[in-house]
């Protein structure tokens, strides 16, 4: 996984709350065995129309959205379904974080470990980035801070395990690995369950 | 110090607690795996050359992409869609190199992973157990402590038998009186999302308490614990009791004789202690609800049967949830013609499911303009359903009956609504798409399902008890 440290990037705003991760992805395109190549299918009934074509109206079919690496979206981000597909299809389009005042759990736990920064922050912030569509943030992962192109700067929650995972590249399971023997001294003492 | 359920079951479970600077180590008793959430996750093990640690702690079933025709199932005729079939053969290629057990398509124990754990008796109080699917919640019924993961964690598990989490809050459902006739566990579980909300157990691991519980019998709570999720919850919990232990004393992989014993003596001390304080509390009255369904595209926006939709004028995300639906602010929903009707998946798959259905169906017609698909949630229910007639008056009233799956839940298999056509459906959620794109999912009770199958239109079960 790469090193995140900074991102810096245009917003793209789906303004919409309770966006669940069949619209973020639909489970007809879970049959794949891969990670790789969901992003062409990333909001697929919001982005086309039954025939294929593209949505002028939705926001990624827009010529502001190209290059965007942040999306900004209503309350409850990522609900529904634990499928993982979510974030690799997030990433593989081009995102790098998700910003909501509130991201459901599992589709936090997976965009952690994907290397998608979940950042969740408070209702005022999130007025004013979502009628500001398009603004530039950066988002500095040391401090946990987001800066805001109206000069101020929000701190955001992020586990300092999962914050050292991202800055370094490292993946969680190495730390898992490394715990064998406790593990294993687990499994001795606890046979019944 | 008075202790929650949950805390007990995390605590017995931590094999390094939590720190400021790392989360807690959780060991995994049991991991179902299925093939939709697992190729990935064997991909990274065979990269990194790791092994599975405990394969017997791991169960493998087919359930999301599985055809239910039986003469694909069986007779020879190929899984439609060379994608779904290429999963199903990689699970069966992962399951055989590691050496893990599968419950292939020819088992007469496969089926949706949250039905088969606990008929199997492998779902256990106390126990912690994760799949890489978010109604993992469903095993919470039996006091354990589950949870959906993603294919990074069903990696996790595969290769150390444990997970890195944060401890989550606690949040009791206390459900006073009982549920009057015609109202079910699924009636009262969509009442209690659309009371809290679909992000109001974000961060909470939920136990639903109260007299109105306690009656419940074990499907009935794993209906309840099956949509935990639905309120955004981490998990959901009921605490073991007699009911408990009686489902589980006669299944086949349950603990046997003094081991029988010792596990029940344990898992008498897990309800939570009296005085033990939970982060949140939500109460209401079970005798005061009436048969809900859902009128829009998340679980949370739910009505009873003989309600109107609400009205939240300037919405706009209200506004085109409604719009999706094809209904209008304060209009009754009771009367409106469905076009497909769905018995199944793991929120109502099992044997009472069908039961239930049934017992509205025998000697009825499913109205012509529906078509309607009751779809058991294992082959052990289709062949106990089968064993007591239930697939005749199913086929008698004109309806489609299937081999297990997930079906029409989650479309993944072909098993999918048309756009436009509204289903009365069991299942979980009625989210834009998710029974078919352009789908419009009512999310209701079997009773609920069935009625309305047989008058072609939106109905008060209660009018046909």
């Amino acid at each position: 996984m790469d090193k995140i440290t900074t991102i810096r990037s245009r917003t793209v705003v789906l303004p919409a709350t309770n966006i669940d991760t069949d619209q973020i992805i639909p489970a007809r395109f879970l049959t794949t065995t891969t990670r790789s190549g969901l992003g062409q299918q990333l909001f697929s009934d919001w982005r086309y129309a039954p025939d294929g074509s593209p949505k002028g109206e939705f926001v990624l079919n827009q010529p502001q959205a190209a290059g965007c690496q942040v999306l900004v979206a209503g309350r409850n981000f990522g609900c529904g379904s634990s499928r993982e597909h979510a974030p690799w299809a997030l990433l593989d389009y081009g995102f790098r974080a998700v910003i909501s005042t509130e991201i459901a759990d599992i589709f936090r736990n997976n965009s952690l470990k994907n290397g998608l920064l979940p950042i969740v922050i408070d209702e005022d912030t999130s007025r004013w980035l979502i009628g500001n569509p398009g603004t530039e943030v950066c988002i500095d992962l040391a401090q946990s801070t987001l800066q805001l192109a109206n000069g101020l700067t929000v701190s955001f929650p992020i586990d300092p395990f999962a914050r050292y995972c991202l800055m370094n590249g490292v993946d969680e399971l190495g730390f898992l690995l490394q715990q064998q023997e406790r593990i294993a001294a687990y499994e001795q003492r606890h046979k019944d369950n | 110090m008075p202790k929650t359920m949950f805390q007990k079951v995390w605590e017995q479970h931590e094999v390094a607690p939590e720190t400021a600077d790392t989360p807690a180590v959780l060991y995994i008793d049991l991991h179902l795996i299925h093939e939709v959430t697992t190729p990935q996750a064997f991909e990274v093990l065979r990269q990194r050359g790791l092994s599975v640690r405990r394969t017997d702690r791991t169960l493998a079933t087919m359930d999301h992409s599985t055809p239910t025709r039986t003469e694909q199932v069986f007779g020879g005729v190929p899984v439609t869609g060379t994608a779904a079939a290429r999963q199903v053969q990689q699970l069966a290629s992962n399951c055989s190199a590691a050496g893990i057990e599968l419950l292939d398509m020819r088992s007469n124990l496969r089926g949706i992973v949250h039905i088969i754990g606990p008929e199997l008796g492998l779902t256990r109080p106390g126990r912690t157990i994760v799949c890489g699917d978010s109604h993992t919640s469903t095993h919470g019924a039996f006091g354990a402590l589950a949870f959906g993961i993603g294919t990074t964690e069903v990696g996790h598990v595969l290769a150390t038998q444990c997970l890195l989490q944060r401890k989550p809050k606690t949040f009791a459902i206390n459900v006073n009186q009982k549920l009057r006739p015609g109202v079910t566990a699924k009636d009262l579980v969509l009442a209690i999302i659309g009371q809290i909300g679909v992000e109001g157990g974000t961060g909470h691991v939920l136990e639903y308490r109260g007299e109105a519980v306690r009656a419940l019998n074990m499907e009935e709570r794993m209906t309840m614990c099956n949509m935990s999720i639905e309120a955004g919850a981490r998990a959901g919990m009921i605490a073991p009791d007699e009911t408990t232990f009686s489902y589980l004393a006669d299944k086949p992989r349950s603990p046997h004789g003094a081991d029988w014993e010792r596990a029940v003596e344990r898992w008498r001390a897990l309800p939570t202690d009296p005085g033990a304080v939970f982060d949140r509390e939500h109460t209401l009255d079970a005798a005061l609800l009436e048969p809900m369904i859902s009128y829009g595209t998340h679980p949370g926006m739910v009505i009873p049967i003989n309600g109107s939709v609400p009205d939240r004028k300037g919405d706009p995300v209200f506004d085109k949830a409604l719009a999706y639906m094809g209904f209008a602010a304060g209009e009754a929903l009771l009367d409106r013609p469905v076009n497909v009707v769905f018995i199944g998946s793991c929120t109502n798959g099992r044997l009472g499911d069908l039961r239930s259905a049934a017992q509205l169906l025998r000697g009825r017609k499913v109205a012509s303009t529906v078509r309607m698909l009751v779809v058991p949630g294992s082959q052990q229910v289709k062949a106990a359903a089968e064993a007591e007639g239930l697939d005749r008056i199913f086929i008698d009233a004109g309806a489609d009956w299937r081999e297990s799956g997930c079906s029409m839940c989650i479309g993944m298999n072909g098993d999918t609504v048309a756009r436009g056509e509204y289903s009365v459906s069991t299942s979980n959620r009625n989210f834009e798409g998710r029974q078919g794109a352009g789908a419009r999912t009512l999310l209701a009770s079997p009773l609920t399902a069935a009625a309305s199958a047989i008058r072609g239109r939106i109905t008060d079960p209660r009018d046909l008890l």
